[in-house]
């Protein structure tokens, strides 16, 4: 069996910020009634993250739950483990009406990182990312330039950014365009300090 | 002439000279200058020649509102036509080029159009062009396509970047004079997150310069002391945002700003995007934009030399820039004194002060007559003598028409006719002006603001921008007006008392013609719009000859019109339209203000969305390999999948029938990734599948998948697919490329908005799978060498689907076929969609496989009469057109468009109908072709009976095949129908069944 191959199989680029694609990532779609006690204790059962609310991220060691809408989380867990989590929600949740379903390949994910990754994603997507208003355990669903994408921030100076595995070469190279030598706006490093 | 003074320049610094060139002539000039103050500094007054006399022109402002003084900057990628010589800083090796000139900025011959000018009055072109009719496309059009425009277009594709950001404040501060600096250091204090912006690339605005002149002071301090005072405090404040050469650029609905940050135009050397854009959301915006001086109207204002009064104040005071040793000021305000006090102190010498006032000015004319200077009430300018220069004045009677009192001799000209607020922001999302008698001008009317959502106000314009024009007055209003922009974010304002101590003013006079009964001769002479030459003369023409609107009169005029939109001619040029309709100025109004404030660049509306960026451009797992084996791309919404594969001396066509004749004898690969996937699961999934597709979806069983039909509402047919049962509540619904995304909404919508009580949940899952088409005779062949699982028809039989493994891959494979081949649909996960490629190339060698394009499987589908959504459908034709109605369930109740298809005219048996057509000779129909009727319709045209909807060389039976809709088509076999083509000639096909190969199907189903 041949390796299964990420988007851009880790292509990076140094500018003001490093941009790097993660590579493989499993992700698990989840709908169902978001209420239900049934929904949050699949997810803590199988993942060992709390059930997200409003545009929250919860993590658990490897593994992260995002919220995506209403009735709807995303689910991260590595890759070669993304099968086994996926069979393990959709048989705790048989009682229930819901979804679940593995889609690690429908992605590409990128990470974002130093002191300016905040501004190049400013300049891409129509976000308030000052530290006031975004940090750790929020995940935005938004437009990146003119894709849909998602993104978090897994330290003070990181961020993970999805978007569709079909546009990854485009997101990459916007993200390389945004942190260009010389472009940085001094909008948050400065409120920083 | 002018030239550079030996002391003075509050801008510039002595220290560090800098080179430049002007039309290819080497020039020197100081780090701080403008393009405008070095070229003045180096006695160059004549910058430019106007639209359409011709006439030399000299730069007559020092700021954003320059009309004239426009140069080409840059050479090459960095070329850019139309720059304001006033708002371009100066830098080392900067390289500039006069514009609309021919051969030379100094003789130019189209000049002649000056001496030509009674014979291009208002609304020549509309006069001039309409005869006759014929005329205009071989002698105007190009005529005036080579005369129109003042730059030249960059030859070049630009070689900055640029870029965006978005922006988020509390409080955003438009404009870094000291209005705007006391509104951001108030609103700072008071914990907002504030954006101060200022255009230029200095703090302070007019302020400094005026105290130069009259010794203001504030808080008993020099004017530059508050300045650097409150920059100082702002640097300490972290939740205060500043930023210089930074112009609003328009102002639109619930607080949106955009802000066009020049980053490199002064330093382009320097790396990073050249011009930022920022796409800034505000809780408040205060528009502390200041003032601009206006022209006066007087025979030759617009010879170079002549110059606003504020510039010719700020050439001396902040650039050390001499305009002439021989400065004729003329006003009809106190303002303009300063300039004659500054040129007094400055050296120069102030021959007259014209003010056109009888009782003339106040302590700042005692303080000019003090000087020694000689003020003359009650006169004015009747006409000014020079062509490429000031040489002299005739000074006359205000109150007269012209007769001359006085000849003075003198090398520049400083005029004054008053002072009109930066309005243009505030007006932007509908912020209401009121005229200010006193002081002749328009200013915000405050009760009618700007509002927002909830009816709030949210612009508040502060200082010389809300019709304050006096220091004192200025620093009160920017307090007062700033509080009330905090007040309405919650904020608290603490009071800062400034004091400023400046010379009273009395009252200006408006004056809108000079002398006021100035005759024919000189009014053809008095200048309104420098940039598109209109004249007093013009827009009195444009009264007497019926124009009464404001805005009418701008677009047959063309005043204002130009790139610098009016900004020192609207006023003026509003007044005579006044004066000449015998109404009050409020009453004729303004003509619209629109974003952006001055010319923002193309590449910052861009940002980065260019080259690579310029659009997403989707690409399946197999991209790289269809690149690197010659793809020919055919765009599919914003995929890019591969129309063929030619081969070296290939055609395109050649390629295509190579393609199909390999499928249809052996074995080809399709990549058919990019076809929609959307997963449908729930209790309710199968009744919610039979409203989604005309037929019976429910009855699927589990393994075995089902062609289905989808129409709107509105029974158009909108998308088709095949739906394949995964269990007893999943199901997989394949949709067409360009419907995955919209199928998926519309599906969202239906469970969200109608049926919301039902539980089915849908997951888009188009990506999440890379899919292969194995399609021929050998099809099966080579699937089974990759796999250890049966893939023989007892097993997997037509319209069935199985989850194998395939040359170690996971895969789901359907059986189904848009081919009429026998086939099968791979599905395994993206992540290893190229492995399977590859090991399919690989298995099916022996049977020469090869990959086939998107033209292929046209041309296959349509040799078996298969119907493509966006060929056969166009959004009005329904299913029923197509001859599908065994797609439609006559068992359900309902779904959705079947009431829609029981109307009159869907059930109308009249409708044009799908058939093959069949050309007599074996060529190929025109795609689109209409089949034509006897007779002709109401409109003289040829009554029409049908049309082509697909046509191709079909390289199987070697002859064109066509699809088309035509009138009582099935019913019509046999009969030959003409499609006339565009090139004249008529080609004619008969009407055949659409099924032109294997009409049993027994090639799939094997």
């Amino acid at each position: 069996m041949s390796e299964p191959q990420s988007a851009l199989t880790g292509t990076t680029c140094d500018g003001i910020a490093k941009i790097r694609e993660v590579g493989l990532q499993g992700m698990i779609t989840l709908r169902g009634d978001l209420s239900a006690t049934e929904i949050a204790s699949a997810i803590a059962d199988a993942t060992g993250c709390a059930l997200p609310a409003l545009r929250e991220i919860t993590h658990e060691g490897r593994n992260s739950v995002s919220w995506m809408s209403p009735d709807e989380v995303m689910v991260f867990v590595p890759y070669d483990e993304a099968e086994a989590t996926a069979a393990k929600l959709e048989s705790a949740l048989t009682q229930v009406h819901a979804l679940v379903v593995n889609v690690s390949d429908a992605r590409a994910m990128f990470e974002l990182e130093g002191p300016n990754a905040r501004e190049v994603l400013g300049k891409l997507c129509p976000v308030d990312l000052s530290p006031d208003s975004f940090g750790q355990g929020i995940i935005r669903r938004t437009r990146l330039a003119q894709v849909p994408a998602a993104f978090w921030m897994t330290s003070d100076a990181s961020f993970r950014v999805v978007c569709f595995r079909s546009v990854a070469q485009y997101v990459f190279d916007t993200l390389k365009i945004a942190a260009q030598p010389g472009s940085e706006v001094g909008l948050y490093t400065q409120a920083n300090g | 002439m002018s030239t550079r003074l030996s002391t003075g320049g509050r801008l510039i610094d002595r220290t560090k000279p800098m080179s430049y060139t002007f039309n290819g002539k080497r020039m020197k000039g100081f780090a701080g200058d403008t393009l405008a103050s070095a070229l003045l500094a180096g006695g160059q007054m004549m910058m430019g020649r106007s639209f359409k006399y011709h006439r030399p022109r000299g730069v007559v402002a020092s700021g954003a509102e320059e009309p004239n003084a426009l140069v080409g900057l840059g050479q090459g990628a960095a070329f850019e036509p139309n720059q304001r010589a006033t708002t371009t800083e100066l830098f080392d090796g900067l390289s500039a080029t006069s514009q609309n000139h021919w051969p030379s900025l100094e003789f130019d011959v189209g000049a002649i159009n000056n001496r030509l000018a009674r014979f291009f009055p208002a609304g020549f072109y509309y006069k001039t062009f309409m005869f006759p009719r014929v005329a205009w496309k071989k002698l105007y059009e190009p005529i005036v396509r080579q005369s129109a425009g003042l730059g030249a277009v960059p030859k070049e594709r630009d070689g900055d970047t640029y870029e965006h950001f978005y922006g988020f404040f509390d409080l955003v501060v438009v404009g870094g004079g000291i209005s705007g600096l006391i509104a951001a250091r108030a609103a700072g204090r008071a914990g907002l997150r504030v954006l101060l912006m200022e255009q230029t690339a200095h703090w302070g605005g007019r302020a400094p310069v005026d105290a130069a002149a009259d010794g203001a002071t504030v808080n008993d301090a020099p004017v530059d002391k508050l300045v650097e005072e409150i920059v100082a405090d702002l640097a300490t404040m972290p939740n205060v945002t500043t930023r210089l050469r930074m112009m609003a650029a328009g102002v639109y609905d619930h607080g949106y700003v955009l802000g066009y940050e020049r980053l490199t135009d002064h330093a382009p050397e320097a790396p990073g995007p050249r011009h930022r854009l920022w796409r800034i959301r505000a809780g408040q915006i205060v528009t502390a934009t200041g003032a601009i001086e206006r022209p006066l109207s007087f025979a030759g204002n617009d010879i170079p030399g002549v110059m606003l009064a504020s510039a010719t104040r700020d050439y001396i005071v902040n650039y050390g820039v001499s305009p002439g040793d021989r400065v004729v000021v003329v006003t009809n305000n106190d303002d303009a004194y300063r300039t004659a006090i500054a040129v007094k102190k400055a050296g120069l010498d102030v021959p007259i002060i014209v003010d056109a006032r009888a009782a003339g000015g106040g302590a700042l004319a005692q303080a000019a007559r003090d000087l020694g200077i000689r003020v003359e009430n009650g006169r004015a300018i009747a006409k000014v003598h020079g062509k490429k220069q000031v040489e002299g004045v005739s000074i006359c009677a205000q109150a007269g028409e012209g007769g001359v009192l006085e000849e003075i001799a003198c090398d520049a000209v400083a005029m004054s006719g008053g002072w009109s607020p930066v309005v243009h922001l505030w007006s932007h999302c509908g912020g209401k002006l009121t005229w200010d008698e006193a002081q002749a001008h328009f200013r915000p009317d405050v009760h009618n603001s700007p509002k927002g959502d909830a009816g709030e106000t949210f612009v508040t314009p502060a200082g010389a921008a809300n019709g304050a024009m006096q220091l004192g007055d200025v620093i009160a209003d920017a307090g007062e007006m700033a509080g009330r922009a905090i007040a309405a974010l919650g904020g608290t304002v603490r009071a800062e008392p400034v004091t400023a101590s400046a010379p009273d003013e009395v009252p200006m006079q408006p004056v809108w013609l000079m002398p006021q009964g100035a005759g024919p001769k000189l009014r053809m002479k008095a200048w309104l719009d420098y940039q598109n030459d209109v004249k007093v003369s013009d827009v009195q023409l444009a009264a007497r000859e019926g124009y009464e609107s404001v805005e009418h009169t701008k677009r047959y005029t063309t005043l204002g019109m130009a790139t610098d939109q009016g900004k020192l001619s609207n006023i003026n040029g509003l007044a005579i339209l006044s004066d000449a309709l015998g109404q009050p100025i409020p009453q004729t109004g303004t003509t619209t203000f629109r974003p952006p404030y001055t010319p923002i660049s193309m590449g910052a509306i861009a940002g980065t969305a260019r080259g690579a960026a310029f659009q997403p451009l989707r690409r399946t797992p197999m991209h790289s390999w269809h690149e690197e084996n010659n793809a020919h791309w055919e765009p599919v919404g914003q995929w890019r999948r591969p129309y063929c594969y030619p081969r070296t001396g290939e055609s395109h066509a050649e390629a295509v029938s190579r393609e199909i004749n390999q499928t249809r004898s052996s074995v080809g690969l399709l990549d058919a990734s990019t076809l929609g996937k959307i997963i449908v699961k729930g209790p309710d999934a199968g009744r919610f599948l039979d409203m989604l597709y005309t037929n019976m979806m429910s009855t699927l069983k589990p393994g075995k998948c089902r062609y289905g039909l989808m129409c709107s509402e509105n029974g158009f047919l909108i998308d088709d697919g095949v739906v394949a049962r995964l269990d007893e509540e999943t199901f997989l619904c394949h949709t067409t490329t360009g419907g995955a995304e919209s199928i998926h909404a519309h599906m969202e919508e239906w469970l969200q908005t109608e049926w919301w009580d039902w539980k089915v949940y849908t997951a888009n899952v188009t990506e999440q799978w890379a899919q292969i088409a194995v399609v021929g005779p050998k099809a099966r062949a080579v699937l089974q060498t990759l796999s250890d699982d049966d893939l023989s028809a007892e097993t997997l039989p037509f319209m069935a689907w199985k989850e194998v493994t395939l040359a170690g891959i996971k895969a789901r494979v359907f059986r189904i076929s848009f081919s009429g081949e026998l086939s099968f649909e791979v599905a395994v996960p993206a992540g290893q969609g190229m492995a399977l490629w590859l090991a399919l190339l690989d298995a099916g060698a022996e049977h020469g496989i090869m990959p086939y394009g998107t033209e292929a499987l046209h041309v296959m589908r349509a040799e078996k009469g298969f119907i493509m959504i966006g060929d056969e459908t166009d959004g009005t034709v329904i299913p029923q057109d197509l001859n599908l109605h065994w797609a439609l369930s006559k068992k359900k109740d309902d779904y959705l468009g079947k009431r829609a298809q029981q109307r009159s005219h869907m059930a109308d048996p009249n409708r044009w109908k799908l058939v093959g057509l069949e050309t007599l000779d074996g060529s190929v129909l025109p795609d689109g072709a209409y089949a034509v009727a006897e007779g002709v319709n109401e409109n003289g045209q040829k009554r029409t009976q049908g049309r082509v909807t697909s046509t191709y060389h079909s390289p199987t039976l070697n002859r064109g095949i066509a699809m088309g809709l035509v009138l009582h088509g099935p019913d019509r076999m046999g009969e030959v129908l003409e499609f006339p083509g565009t090139d004249g000639t008529v080609s004619k096909a008969r009407i055949v069944d659409p099924v032109f190969y294997d009409k049993d199907g027994e090639k799939q189903n094997v």
